[in-house]
């Protein structure tokens, strides 16, 4: 083998020592963001864990003085998080198909994609204002309707984005396999194509599911607030974002240990949540 | 002179399955098959062979009109098969892909069972007992020679499968719905000598049934397995004739260049 030259010797020290100095860098920015959120973690820890007990579970929220729990926001969350989802699911799902599956050629499709696009990165709150606008304002009420339908909102540009990018990856082979069998659009579609990306399809759900069940904004204008246990859908409904948000600012102690109690809640479902999205997803890898 | 115009091509006989005429493709403004024309007989294998991108594949793949997926692409000629011209609007794609199977160069087992994969065509067409459909996929399993190592784990995904068996499976998916003519776009160029031998053999048993048209990189491929070969070059049909002559004795001094390997 050829001995090195003096300069490409040179051009190797340059190059280690730009790779010691990147990586350096990438590792700062790892720690720093680390830093962040194990202080987050931990001080929720270390303030929610002595609030959870079985009366989180089963009491109303109380008044102030009085012993209770979460249960009518803990229901009020799971049944607008999951009308919201029931909603925008299947319109997510559809545009996405279209985007990515019949969408090909023309203005539409693009133009669409670019729309989704800007409400997926909307501000949570405009959507709350605008259900506010157009159907709390109109029915004279709030009620947890109006919070599932601005959840929903949330839910489709982020159904739609991941059901367009995961049906994109599945190989034209197999749908030209599909239809070289002689199978109409449709059913290679929801067939082939729909299986082959059903796990990227979930793990997109799974994902919206997750943020909404921490969304505030959109519920302070919608489904406001309840005190007691309320299983009418047409009226305001108590939920945890908003019932942690009014606790925290509120100035009594048992009040801030419930509201500790909601964050810990929140945290450990969207985890959940997570956790289970992974695991679809590396379903499909293996 | 212009090679386009195959010299010796006859009237078509009640042993042509398809013949082509006056073919010429389009991808957007590209020109890649120029007024091809050609008989291609029943129970025979016929070879496509050229260097890359002289418009084979392309070829291949208007016999079932798979070049209509992609809006671009346009076609003028006509493709008669038995006697009827299948680019005609009026003709159903979908019934001609029923009469024409194809299988790609990588094999696209569906994700689902083994079993799913060979059904999903036949429900297409038919409707099965369930006995009738266990029956059916034997069949076709046993015909692509891959029964015997995959008729315990049938309700495995066909993901499972080495390349070479994944292969036949779409071979037998591809058969299972009783087509007349098989299309085979370079069904060996991801596989390995073992599998490709198998693939070989199976083509060559697959003749007496169908009328088997392959599209192959490899010259001792289409020598060994084609009874005819068609040598193609810049989108223009060079030369057709029987696989021995073309071998042995070419018309054309381009052909035996390519086939001697001065050239490609």
């Amino acid at each position: 083998m050829r001995n090195a030259t003096p300069e490409a010797v040179r051009i190797y020290r340059r190059r280690q020592r730009r790779n010691r100095f990147h990586l350096a860098m990438s590792v700062f920015g790892m720690g720093f963001g680390l830093f962040w959120l194990t202080w987050i973690l931990w001080s929720l820890l270390s303030n929610g864990f002595g609030a959870l007990n079985l009366s989180l579970l089963t009491q109303p929220t109380p008044a102030p003085g009085a012993m209770g729990g979460l249960a009518n926001a803990i229901l009020g969350s799971v049944m607008m998080v999951g009308l919201g989802t029931l909603v925008g699911t299947p319109i997510g799902i559809l545009a996405g198909t279209y985007l990515a599956e019949f969408g090909r050629r023309g203005w539409l499709a693009p133009t669409t994609r670019f729309v989704n696009d800007i409400l997926l990165s909307a501000p949570s709150i405009v959507l709350g204002l605008f259900i506010y606008t157009v159907y709390v304002s109109r029915a004279h009420h709030f009620s947890g309707v109006a919070g599932a339908l601005a959840l929903a909102l949330i839910v489709i540009p982020v159904v739609v984005r991941t059901t367009d990018d995961m049906l994109r990856l599945v190989p034209d082979g197999l749908r030209e396999a599909a239809i070289a069998l002689g199978a109409p659009r449709w059913k290679m579609v929801s067939l082939v194509a729909y299986r082959s990306a059903r796990s990227g399809i979930a793990t997109g759900v799974l994902l919206a599911v997750a943020r909404i069940s921490g969304e505030t904004a959109p519920l302070l204008f919608t489904a406001l607030n309840n005190q007691f246990t309320n299983w009418n859908i047409n009226a305001p409904m108590a939920n945890l974002p908003v019932v942690i948000f009014q606790f925290a600012m509120s100035p009594y102690d048992d009040w801030h240990k419930l509201a500790w109690g909601g964050a810990i809640l929140i945290t450990l479902s969207v985890l959940g949540i997570n956790v289970l999205a992974r695991i679809f997803f590396q379903q499909k890898h293996h | 002179m212009s090679h386009s115009t195959v010299a010796n091509l006859s009237p078509i006989g009640a042993d042509v399955r398809i013949a082509i005429r006056n073919l010429n493709f389009y991808y957007g403004r590209f020109h890649a098959l120029k007024n091809v024309s050609m008989n291609i007989k029943s129970n025979k294998v016929t070879a496509f062979i050229g260097p890359s991108g002289c418009g084979k594949s392309t070829l291949l793949r208007t016999f079932n009109r798979l070049h209509e997926l992609y809006p671009q692409n346009r076609i003028t000629g006509q493709i008669l098969l038995d006697g009827v011209n299948v680019l005609d609007k009026k003709e159903d794609p979908t019934l001609l892909r029923a009469r024409v199977g194809m299988v790609f160069q990588k094999p696209t087992p569906f994700p689902m069972s083994i079993y799913e994969n060979i059904a999903f065509g036949v429900r297409l067409y038919e409707k099965l007992s369930h006995a009738e459909m266990d029956d059916r996929v034997e069949w076709a399993l046993t015909k692509a020679a891959l029964w015997s190592e995959v008729k315990d784990k049938l309700k495995q995904s066909g993901y499972g499968l080495s390349g070479g068996q994944q292969q036949r499976l779409c071979i037998a998916r591809c058969i299972a719905i009783r087509p007349e003519v098989i299309l085979l776009d370079e069904p060996c160029s991801a596989l390995d000598p073992i599998s490709t031998a198998h693939i070989e053999e199976l083509v060559h048993d697959l003749k007496s049934d169908y009328t088997v048209v392959m599209v192959t990189h490899n010259m001792q491929q289409a020598a060994r397995v084609s009874d005819f070969t068609a040598y193609m070059y810049l989108g223009e049909l060079i030369e057709f004739d029987e696989t021995d002559r073309i071998f042995t004795k070419p018309n054309q001094k381009a052909t035996e260049d390519y086939i001697t390997g001065k050239f490609g």
